[in-house]
């Protein structure tokens, strides 16, 4: 049994038909991305999956439960986290109490200290600023913020939606290193990028996406290999 | 030229900033004029600005209860001052027993301890199904939708109340207590001024820990950041939201006892109007969703309203001066709606998303 399996997802917004039949899955311990242009409904489908959206029509399947009528929140407690496009920090809170609302749900004290240490181990960033306002922080800090809240409900499925977006090429490299690294510790990740060379270097297999349907899917390797992706989302000639 | 000339000082702004500089040199003229004319001593500007405080202090715990339903959903709870007749009003009954009984003044501290506790869940339960009944369905509806719902609420709960207790005015009883004056560095204070100031002072300092220190502060300022993200925190937006409503509820129906304790008389189901809007003024004279900025422009409008007539007006020479202290208020609010909206302590309205 997948992980995460969505079949036939249609999701509007209002009379905008955002989704016109999705259809993934993500097994257990994979990286799985999903690219494709600009609109073509990545962010789209991580809300519909994470609960932000409610889908009109289709089941999305998480551990053996479909969790399409459940709201966000009630989603997390599921086992299901998500870094929002654009990181979406709070960014009146501090660092720490951005990570305490990523552990909103959870009551074990030491449970949550030794996640918040392992974040920290992470990135030694936010160990720093860990009493920082985190809207003074840079870009790059901010997105490792946002991953390290994400972790703090110790999620079994993470959503991630663009998170190189904006970052200086370095701090790319550093941020798909540590996505990696998570995944490699028994997290599983469903990936969005417009990125798609880093995507596919990191991802176990790919989906592409254009305007509202998935037209191709693959492994990654294959995906890396694929003509029209080398094309359209790689730049290649 | 001419046209350059237009574009950076539209007539608009030139009306306004002429405006601005009159209401600052009438300010400046009249309180020279009263100051240079030395009607009154020092000790008794002491005894206005404390009076002022003491008044302050309420406004500034009714304020917070507009600012912190501000802080959240970005709408005004103009039933807020309903919220606090509410609790005032059942509290008074409350209140009179324990004075016929003689509880009230052989354990002054307790008996208005309980008033106090009783006013904050009455006020706490009418501002919770007020979200519920009222706004809850209205969630995602253009904002002019709420606010005329909200005024609504205000005239259904006040005949409500008046279908309650009936329509006569009441007063609360006096405490023995806090009779009489301190002397303190040469003024005599009023004792109920000060036991008014420090109550106030107290459930404001309660309410700034839980904002800033518990789980449940961190989320209300998380869901008034974000609601989607907070979501995603796995954060019950609506739980929060109803918490904001009690909370601003409990401080109105503390406020109401505490209002009482001052100024006894007048408890009514219109009781609400005034210190309502007076509270009103206060949220945004100090930047409404900031919690400080209530606090601060509760405190400011009471002294300002407590010292401008005999100050500033008196020294303009217009007549009877006292009786335009709620004159002051709204002129305030004008004022700042139309220099500063986004008030002392706030960020412009337009930066914060909808
Ligand atoms: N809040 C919204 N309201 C209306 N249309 C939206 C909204 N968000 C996205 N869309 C539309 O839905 C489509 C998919 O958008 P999105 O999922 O954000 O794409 P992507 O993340 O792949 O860039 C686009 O056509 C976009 O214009
Ligand atoms: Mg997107």
């Amino acid at each position: 049994m997948a992980l995460l399996e969505v079949n036939d997802v249609h999701a509007y917004y209002g009379y905008i038909h955002a989704l016109k039949g999705i259809s993934l899955t993500v097994e257990k311990g994979e990286i799985v991305t999903l690219i494709g242009g600009n609109g073509a409904g990545k962010t789209t489908t991580l809300r519909t999956i994470s609960g932000l959206l409610k889908p009109r029509h289709g089941s999305i399947i998480f551990e053996g439960e479909d969790i399409a009528q459940y709201r966000a929140h009630q989603l997390v407690a599921k086992g299901i986290s998500m870094v929002p496009e654009g990181r979406g920090i709070f960014a009146k809170l501090t660092v720490l109490e951005n990570l305490e609302m990523g552990a909103y749900l959870r009551k074990d004290k030491d449970g949550i200290a030794k996640d918040m240490k392992r974040v920290f181990e992470l990135f030694p960033r936010l160990a720093e600023r860990k009493n920082q306002v985190a809207g003074t922080m840079s870009g790059g800090e901010q997105q490792m913020l946002a991953i390290g809240r994400a972790l703090m409900s110790r999620p079994r499925l993470l959503l991630m939606d663009e998170p190189s977006m904006g970052l200086a090429p370095v701090l790319v490299e550093l941020i798909f290193d540590t996505i990696e690294e998570i995944n490699k510790a028994g997290t599983t990740v469903l990936l969005v990028e417009q990125n798609a060379h880093m995507a596919l270097q990191i991802a176990h297999r790919g989906y592409v996406l254009q305007t509202g349907e998935i037209v191709l899917s693959n492994t990654a390797k294959e995906l890396q290999k694929d003509p029209t992706v080398q094309k359209a989302y790689l730049g290649i000639e | 030229m001419r046209e350059k000339f237009f574009e950076r000082f539209s007539w608009v702004s030139l009306v306004l900033n002429s405006f601005r500089i009159i209401v600052i040199i009438l300010i400046v003229v009249g309180a020279f004029n009263t100051l240079q004319g030395g009607k009154y001593t020092t000790s008794q500007w002491v005894s206005l600005s404390v009076s002022g405080l003491a008044q302050g202090s309420i406004y500034a715990l009714i304020a917070l209860g507009y600012t912190l339903v501000y802080g959240i959903l970005l709408m005004i709870n103009f039933a807020h001052g309903e919220v606090f007749m509410a609790g005032a009003f059942t509290a008074v009954f409350v209140a009179e027993a324990f004075k016929e009984s003689g509880f009230l003044d052989s354990s002054p501290l307790l008996a208005v301890t309980i008033l106090i506790l009783v006013a904050a869940v009455v006020s706490t339960v009418v501002a919770v199904i007020l979200e519920r009944v009222a706004y809850r369905p209205l969630r995602g509806a253009p904002r002019l939708v709420p606010l005329i719902t909200a005024i609504g609420a205000s005239f259904f709960l006040q005949y409500t109340f008046r279908g309650l207790y009936g329509s006569g005015f009441k007063s609360y009883p006096e405490v023995a207590a806090v009779q009489g004056t301190w002397h303190i560095a040469g003024n005599d204070i009023p004792i109920v001024q000060i036991v008014v100031f420090v109550a106030a002072i107290l459930l404001m300092v309660a309410l700034y820990w839980l904002v800033e220190r518990t789980k449940v502060g961190k989320a209300m300022r998380a869901v008034s950041e974000n609601k989607e993200v907070a979501a995603l925190m796995g954060i019950d937006i609506d739980q929060i939201i109803v918490m904001t409503f009690a909370i601003g509820g409990a401080l109105a129906g503390a406020a109401g006892v505490i209002n009482g304790l001052y100024r006894p008389q007048g408890v009514s189901f219109t009781m609400g109007f005034f210190p309502g809007i007076k509270a009103f003024t206060a949220a945004v004279l100090g930047g409404i969703g900031n919690i400080p900025g209530a606090m601060l422009g509760g405190l400011f409008l009471g002294v300002f309203e407590s010292i401008g007539p005999n100050l500033i007006l008196e020294g303009l020479g217009i007549p009877a001066a006292n009786q335009l202290k709620d004159a002051i208020a709204f002129t305030m609010l004008v004022l700042v709606l139309i220099f500063r909206p986004q008030g002392i302590l706030g960020e412009r309205l337009t930066e914060k998303k909808a």
